[in-house]
């Protein structure tokens, strides 16, 4: 259980695949100037990059180590085009809301770095398990920044308007360039911060193991 | 003639690939950290985009859309471009050594750029918001995929100007590396928005 635990937190926060490995920057920049299209477009990367993964694990021992990058590439691509068809027909709000960004899915290098990385070497229940936890991971930083960007460059939240004060340059790419160089920088503070907190933590609890063993020590020589 | 002056303009200023679309932003903040790699990247995508478009732009006109399997395009131009990008590798190699040396680094990476396959859908798709009502044929295409790739490129050598400047700069630590490279990206987005945004 402990594995999968892992993998999962691996995922979403120390190696999100937004705030620590900057990956797929092309749609987060293009898209959170609106918090529910960058939510759709997460939700869309969390369905394609759980199956993808899943069909590379369990194909990963068909698949010739030569070929395997243009193998990969026409999975995630069927599976693009299946997405785009089913959002085409039965949701056709969010298929143009995504716009070039949903074909230019085939192109993120979350899904196909997760594929190289971790999906061709583990089980086809532990790809999945990490599909979702980086998709999870993605979802999570677009939503954050989308709900940033469209507060500021619209006074509202998800649509709803709250209130009538807005600055128009966080709905344009630059705005969308500065929340997401800040969203990093606090990202990695907090995470670092929380880390070097239980570093400290366990250093202490050793030495007073060390000091008890010592005093132990003492006592029997005594 | 003022035809090709629009498509000219808008390909470069007024929707420039980074600062407008945001497409190709691996490249542009991986490989701009020098003036040299990010000219050489510029140029690799610049030759790349206009090939994939000069290549994939009939297929879909006069052989997808007449045998009615337009919706195999993402399969069809991903495979295009990659063994595009496969061949041009070997025939460089084999041509001019030396430009390999220089453009070879970049070519593997191109494959998987936002920038070559987004101009491959966007010259197949409604470029009336972009160009006005003009009527897209094979050249006004590769024209635009030849002046969006010139467009990028530009912007890749701004922003490796700034960098080259900013690494004598003692930078704040969270803030250094991609952090600060997106807020200078920023200030760019900014300079561009007069052609955009201002009309």
């Amino acid at each position: 259980m402990n594995k999968y635990k892992k993998i999962t937190l691996d995922g979403i926060i120390f190696n999100n695949p937004t705030f620590m490995l900057v990956l797929g920057t092309c749609p987060t920049l293009g898209l959170i100037s609106n918090a529910l299209s960058a939510l759709e477009m997460g939700l869309a990367v969390i369905v394609i990059l759980t199956l993808s993964n899943m069909i590379i694990s369990a194909l990963r021992k068909l698949i010739p180590n030569e070929v395997r990058i243009p193998c990969y590439i026409v999975v995630i691509a069927t599976l693009v085009t299946l997405i785009r068809m089913v959002l085409d027909k039965f949701l056709p709000d969010v298929y143009d809301a995504l716009g070039g960004f949903l074909a230019l899915i085939v192109v993120n290098c979350i899904i196909l770095g997760r594929a190289e990385a971790f999906a061709n070497k583990h089980t086809v229940v532990e790809s999945a398990v990490d599909g979702i936890a980086n998709g999870i991971g993605f979802t999570m930083a677009l939503t954050v920044m989308g709900i940033i960007c469209e507060f500021l460059g619209k006074g509202s939240i998800f649509g709803a308007q709250i209130m009538t004060f807005s600055i128009g340059l966080f709905s344009t790419p630059a705005g969308a360039f500065i929340v997401f160089g800040l969203s990093i920088c606090a990202f990695t503070a907090i995470i670092d911060t929380f880390q070097r907190a239980r570093r400290v933590k366990a250093n202490k609890i050793a030495r007073e193991n060390l000091l008890d063993e010592g005093k132990n020590l003492g006592e029997v020589n005594a | 003639m003022a035809t090709l002056i629009a498509i000219v303009l808008a390909a470069v200023l007024t929707n420039n690939f980074i600062t407008v679309r945001t497409y190709g932003i691996c490249p542009f903040l991986g490989v701009s950290k020098k003036t040299s790699s990010a000219l050489g990247m510029g140029v690799a995508v610049t030759v790349v985009m206009t090939l994939a478009t000069a290549v994939t732009y009939p297929i879909y006109e006069y052989v997808m859309v007449p045998l009615n399997f337009a919706f195999l395009e993402i399969i069809v131009f991903i495979f295009i471009i990659a063994s595009l990008v496969q061949m041009l590798e070997m025939i460089i190699r084999r041509l001019s050594p030396s430009l390999y040396n220089a453009m070879g680094v970049y070519l593997p990476l191109i494959t998987t750029n936002c920038a070559v396959l987004g101009v491959c859908e966007l010259v197949i798709g409604d470029m009336s918001s972009i160009i006005g009502d003009v009527a897209m044929n094979y050249g006004w295409a590769v024209l635009y995929a030849l002046f969006a790739g010139l467009g990028f490129t530009l912007i890749m050598v701004i922003m490796s100007g700034m960098r080259e400047k900013m690494n004598r700069v003692k930078v704040a630590k969270y803030l250094n590396g991609f952090p600060i490279s997106m807020v200078m990206a920023s200030f760019i987005c900014m300079a561009f928005m007069v052609f955009t945004y201002i009309a």
